[in-house]
């Protein structure tokens, strides 16, 4: 049996075929071993990322946010140097897009920091500026993450589904009917990195990686039926976002434990970390733990006892989806 | 009596009746249509800075998602919303929200309040924290927020909130 050790360098290796294989290509790597195959996922933190320990000042440090994303990158793939990591993640001759959320406005958006950071390693790895493309719903979302409109293919790409527009032909997975996709994600992007901001959902009960999944859609008030269960699962299903979306780097710099998806500032708090990992439902899993954590210090009661656990991470994994494990038994949690 | 005279009676009671219903109708348009959001320098410090964003009870979701749920199952009508900016640094947005009743103001006001939020004297009730000040005015529910929390943020929002209180 091998150990942890090689075990660890042969999961890592498996990365590389992020850019060509995808997920089929990490599991049938790791199902070469005789230890059981577990979804990663790394949390990565610093303390001192809205200032010193204990003190928070509304935006993070740029310079720590990138040192903490190349941390984070190099846990996950095990390569120390972040130019190879970033290679090894993604196909530096395609389109990548950078799904950002900024539904809650200026005060709980995915941070500009960790877009720009994300941006930079990403052009340094061999992309070309016009071939990333970061996206959301709408301008004003975008701008809610201190981004700024660009649509010259010359640089960096920053626009919205109100730009592009919307499939005309509608797909379905289960209850998530007459979905109609963006133009982004479906002829724009050959590779998606989902960019969550880490939040409660006051109908979901969590809100990371699958659920920005919502701002792909033209109608996304139509999936929130039942705590938006199965609803999440089933968007997540369909194949343009089971297969492009490849990989979330989960902003969990600052939160909102109870009133999201909104800001509500008397529920801030500062994670100063980031969630990232192929494995959707073991990255909304962890994230949905941090949640119920600060609300546990806080004196909320738990997503359960409030009658909005996040069910949709556990459908999720089973076997109509399939699309990560919920259990932690078959995850490997590295916290940095 | 001639057909004449009674049609012009006729026709007489009719332009009177006509023009006193189109009175009463541009009367309660003008009425029922109030503009809560201070103009620019109304509220010493504070600037407007964006247009006023009008939102129907079925079209909520594009402004704050899953978040319409509460306001929807609390009878929310209307959801104006404007961007503000104090002494050209701090932003806040204004969102007041127009409730179908009274009651349905109160059921939002005190919904998810923590130990450190703190009663204001503010229209029917008010509470504010650090960053946010909630209030209700009869069916008005007027929540703002401002995105830094600085020592002088709390003054500040309790300044504008009752530039928006004395337009309702």
């Amino acid at each position: 049996m091998k150990n942890r050790r090689d075990f660890l360098k042969t999961a890592a290796a498996g990365a590389v075929l992020l850019g060509s294989e995808g997920k089929l290509g990490l599991a049938e790597m790791l199902d070469n071993h005789a230890e059981s195959p577990r979804s990663r996922v790394v949390v990565a933190k610093d303390p001192a990322l809205h200032g010193p320990a204990g003190t928070s000042t509304g935006q993070p440090d740029e310079k720590r946010v990138l040192d903490l994303l190349d941390r984070a990158i190099a846990a996950y793939t095990g390569r120390e140097h972040p130019i190879e990591a970033w290679k090894r993640m993604v196909p530096v001759d395609k389109v990548i897009g950078l799904k950002v959320n900024g539904l809650g406005g200026k005060g709980i958006s995915t941070h500009q920091a960790l877009v720009l950071a994300i941006c930079e390693r990403l052009q340094q790895a061999g992309v070309k500026p016009g071939n990333i493309i970061v996206w959301d719903r709408n301008a004003r979302d975008i701008q809610a993450c201190g981004l700024t409109i660009n649509t010259d293919p010359s640089r960096v790409r920053v626009y919205g589904s109100d730009i592009s527009g919307f499939e005309d032909e509608p797909v379905a997975f289960g209850s998530a009917v007459n979905v109609k996709l963006s133009k982004i994600l479906t002829r724009q992007c050959d590779m998606v990195i989902g960019l969550p901001i880490l939040k409660d959902h006051e109908g979901a009960g969590v809100t990371f990686a699958m659920k920005n999944m919502y701002g792909v859609v033209e109608r996304p008030n139509e999936l929130h039926a039942n705590h938006c269960n199965p609803a999440v699962a089933d968007l997540n299903r369909i194949p343009a976002v089971r297969d492009k979306v490849r990989f979330t780097i989960g902003d969990a710099m600052s939160s909102v434990c109870e009133g999201g998806p909104g800001f509500h500032p008397e529920h801030l708090w500062y994670p100063n970390a980031l969630i990232v990992g192929e494995d959707r439902v073991a990255v909304d899993h962890t994230a949905w733990q941090m949640i119920e954590a600060r609300r546990a210090q806080t004196g909320l009661p738990t997503l359960e006892a409030a009658k909005r656990p996040p069910r949709y991470i556990a459908t999720a994994a089973d076997a109509d989806h399939m699309l990560g494990v919920n259990d932690p038994q078959r995850m490997r949690l590295i916290e940095i | 009596m001639s057909l004449c005279p009674r049609n012009c009676r006729n026709n007489w009671i009719f332009a009177v009746v006509a023009v006193a219903m189109l009175c009463a109708a541009a009367t309660g348009c003008r009425k029922a249509k109030v503009d809560p959001f201070p103009a620019s320098d109304t509220v010493s410090g504070w600037q407007k800075t964006s247009d006023t964003r009008v939102y129907a009870a079925k079209d909520l979701w594009q402004y704050i998602d899953g978040g319409a749920e509460q306001y929807i199952s609390a009878g929310v009508v209307t959801t104006s919303t404007s961007d503000y900016k104090f002494q050209g640094q701090l932003e806040a947005v204004v969102d007041v929200n127009t409730m179908g009743d009274a009651a349905g103001a109160g059921k939002i006001l005190t919904a998810g309040q923590t130990t450190d939020a703190k009663a204001i004297q503010l229209g029917d009730a008010g509470i504010q924290y650090a960053q946010s000040i909630v209030f209700r005015k009869g069916p008005y529910l007027v929540r703002i927020v401002a995105y830094e929390s600085t020592p002088t943020t709390p003054q500040a929002l309790l300044a504008l909130a009752h530039g928006v209180e004395a337009k309702l």
